[in-house]
């Protein structure tokens, strides 16, 4: 069975895409309120990582427990269910939506009801409407986005895009939340922002959180462990100090221009 | 008022007034001393009718951005079972009874359940077809559609019961302005509260992106089946509904064509707009019949109506590719100023 508590426990899991292996016998158990950091070159298998874990992708290979279930036999909107949510790397805004309604499907699972209550505005409909505009708002104050609720997404500049995607992926009051890159393509200002919100979320809603991210110093900074991966394989895994040391992860980011990768 | 009342009663008394409405109206048409009133009413029947299909279909093709090429096939699913219902089942008992009040009130009774079970067989066959044909997306989604269409079609062809090639004739004329302006009525009212909902959110989201709908706990099949299952009931209300006004159904009415013709009033009124499938319902549903003065100037009496008809679409589609109102509502095109100014104010509450 799975391992006690964990929010979630990934054992030995692999993936091929024909002759690739993207991924191979990653293994990653996360506690409650941990904040774990996944790092590595481009095309390490990060973001296939993410996919396998919120069921986009099933694994060849291994098994994944959320919430101490498997999700093998799970379409990706049960898995949210079991308390996950994530943020892509390339922004999967509703965009042609509010703000607010994209906050307010985020919560889907919390608010839904019957088409027949719709159409009835029954009293079920008027209380889960009032909730979920009522933690949508929430939860946009948090973001500092409460100005712009009725924007379409799209129109949003692209800092506020990032956090909207965090915001909507809160909606969903996962356990544990997964951050693909949320840093990227910030300038350093917003970087210092988000790093500030993604602490207060943690604190606020006592969640775990995994983050994908490619500025170094964030992940660092923000992180109690990081798992490092190259070519698909877990190469070393530690707290910051350690990781930061590792001469293998020396070696790996040595491919890529030492200033990007930010050792 | 509308807060402090339960919401059953709320509902039943709008609907009320919108009764009382419909029959007033319906018997104001019916005292206008015009020749050729009996012409205009069926206009504006089939203009009902049209609105009820565009708006159903655009709960599966604007909302649910599933789109669909098969609408005429649940229409007729809905037109030909109700129509069977009536003529083997409930008219032969109503000639049974006396003329009169009771009647009367039975006539209307089996009208309003011979056109919901229509409506329900058309809304399994979208079940039907949604199931499998889910899985597909865009180009394919519209093929299998097509062909679902087509074989419904192929299949009443082969039943003598209901006519088969030679049509359908001897359905009751119990359809009526009134019921046809109800259903059209309530069939806006559906879309616009479902949309207004969770449900909607979700079928938007879908339409939006299916991966992120899925990773923010949405079932995204079950949703792409609920709009089908919505709008192919409504699709087969409206079916039955036409048969029982046109009192003759004939498959060639449910070709293809007729679902172009329903898409076209959809895009054109700009996809995902309830108003906009509306107003573009009405204005497909007169243009044809205002053109038809047009072949009395033509040289030997040529009707032109399709050539003309199609240019203006064409036209249309060329200068505003997203429709009359594009994805907003007839109040926020021309609001659309004010809109923006709300949006920049913080939101009540
Ligand atoms: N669906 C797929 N089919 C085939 N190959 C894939 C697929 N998804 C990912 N890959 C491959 O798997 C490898 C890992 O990709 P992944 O996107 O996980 O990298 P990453 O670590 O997220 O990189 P980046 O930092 O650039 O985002 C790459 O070689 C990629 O081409
Ligand atoms: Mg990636």
């Amino acid at each position: 069975m799975a391992n006690g508590n964990a929010l979630l426990d990934a054992r030995d899991v692999t993936i091929r895409f024909g002759g690739l292996t993207a991924v191979s016998h990653f293994n990653l158990g996360i506690q409650p309120h941990e904040l774990v950091g996944l790092i590595g070159p481009n095309g390490a298998g990060k973001t296939t990582v993410f996919n396998m874990l919120t069921g986009v992708y099933k694994p060849t290979e291994g098994q994944i427990f959320v919430g101490g279930v498997s999700t093998h036999d799970f379409k990706p909107y049960q898995i949210t269910a079991l308390g996950m949510a994530r943020t892509f790397q390339n922004i999967r805004l509703f965009k042609e939506l509010s703000v607010l309604d994209n906050v307010k499907i985020g919560g889907h699972i919390h608010y839904k009801y019957s088409a027949a209550a719709a159409v009835l505005k029954t009293n079920r409909f008027h209380e889960a409407e009032e909730a979920a505009e009522h933690d949508a708002i929430e939860l946009l104050k948090i973001f500092g986005l409460e100005n712009r609720a009725g924007y379409y997404a799209k129109n949003l500049p692209y800092g506020d895009q990032r956090r909207l995607e965090i915001a909507r992926a809160l909606s969903a009051q996962p356990k544990l939340l997964l951050l693909d890159e949320p840093a990227a393509g910030l300038n350093d200002r917003e970087t210092r922002d988000l790093l500030q919100t993604i602490r207060d979320i943690h604190k606020r809603f006592d969640i775990a959180i995994l983050v994908i991210e490619h500025n170094m110093e964030l992940v660092m900074e923000l992180c109690e462990r990081i798992v490092v991966l190259n070519f698909g394989k877990t190469i070393a895994q530690g707290t910051p100090g350690q990781v930061r040391e590792n001469p293998v992860v020396i070696e790996a980011y040595l491919g890529e221009p030492a200033e990007a990768a930010g050792i | 008022m509308t807060k402090s009342l339960p919401w059953w009663l709320r509902d039943l008394l709008w609907l009320a007034l919108f009764v009382a409405v419909l029959v007033g109206l319906a018997y104001g048409l019916d005292a206008i001393p015009i020749v050729g009133m009996a012409y205009y009413n069926r206009i504006l029947v089939l203009m009902g009718i049209n609105i009820t299909l565009a708006v159903s279909l655009n709960i599966i093709n604007g909302h649910a951005g599933q789109f669909s090429l098969g609408h005429a096939g649940f229409m007729a699913v809905g037109a030909y079972f109700s129509a069977y219902l009536t003529f083997y089942h409930f008219a032969p008992r109503l000639d049974k009874m006396p003329a009169g009040t009771e009647q009367w009130l039975m006539q209307n009774v089996f009208l309003v359940i011979a056109v919901l079970c229509g409506g329900l067989l058309a809304a399994l066959a979208g079940y039907l077809v949604g199931l499998p044909s889910l899985r597909l997306r865009g180009d394919y989604l519209a093929i299998v559609t097509l062909g679902f269409g087509e074989i419904i079609r192929v299949f009443i062809l082969n039943i003598d019961k209901i006519g088969a090639a030679r049509g359908f004739s001897g359905i009751p004329h119990w359809g009526n302005f009134f019921w046809v302006f109800l259903v059209c009525g309530l069939a806006i009212v559906i879309s616009w509260r479902l949309v207004q909902s969770s449900v909607g959110r979700a079928f938007l989201a879908v339409r939006e992106d299916q991966v992120a709908a899925e990773a923010m706990g949405i079932d995204t099949t079950r949703y792409k089946v609920k709009a089908f299952v919505i709008g192919s009931f409504l699709a087969g209300v409206a079916g039955g509904l036409y048969a029982h006004y046109t009192m003759y159904l004939n498959p060639q009415t449910f070709m293809f064509v007729k679902s172009f013709e329903v898409v076209a009033m959809v895009v054109l009124g700009g996809l995902g707009s309830i108003s906009g499938s509306v107003v573009a319902a009405v204005i497909l549903t007169f243009l044809p019949e205002g053109l038809r003065s047009v072949k009395d100037y033509m040289p030997g009496g040529r009707d032109p109506r399709m050539v003309i008809y199609s240019i203006m679409l064409i036209v249309l589609m060329l200068t505003r590719p997203q429709g009359l109102f594009g994805r907003r509502e007839l109040w926020q095109v021309f609001g659309r100023k004010k809109k923006r100014d709300q949006s920049e104010a913080p939101p009540v509450q």
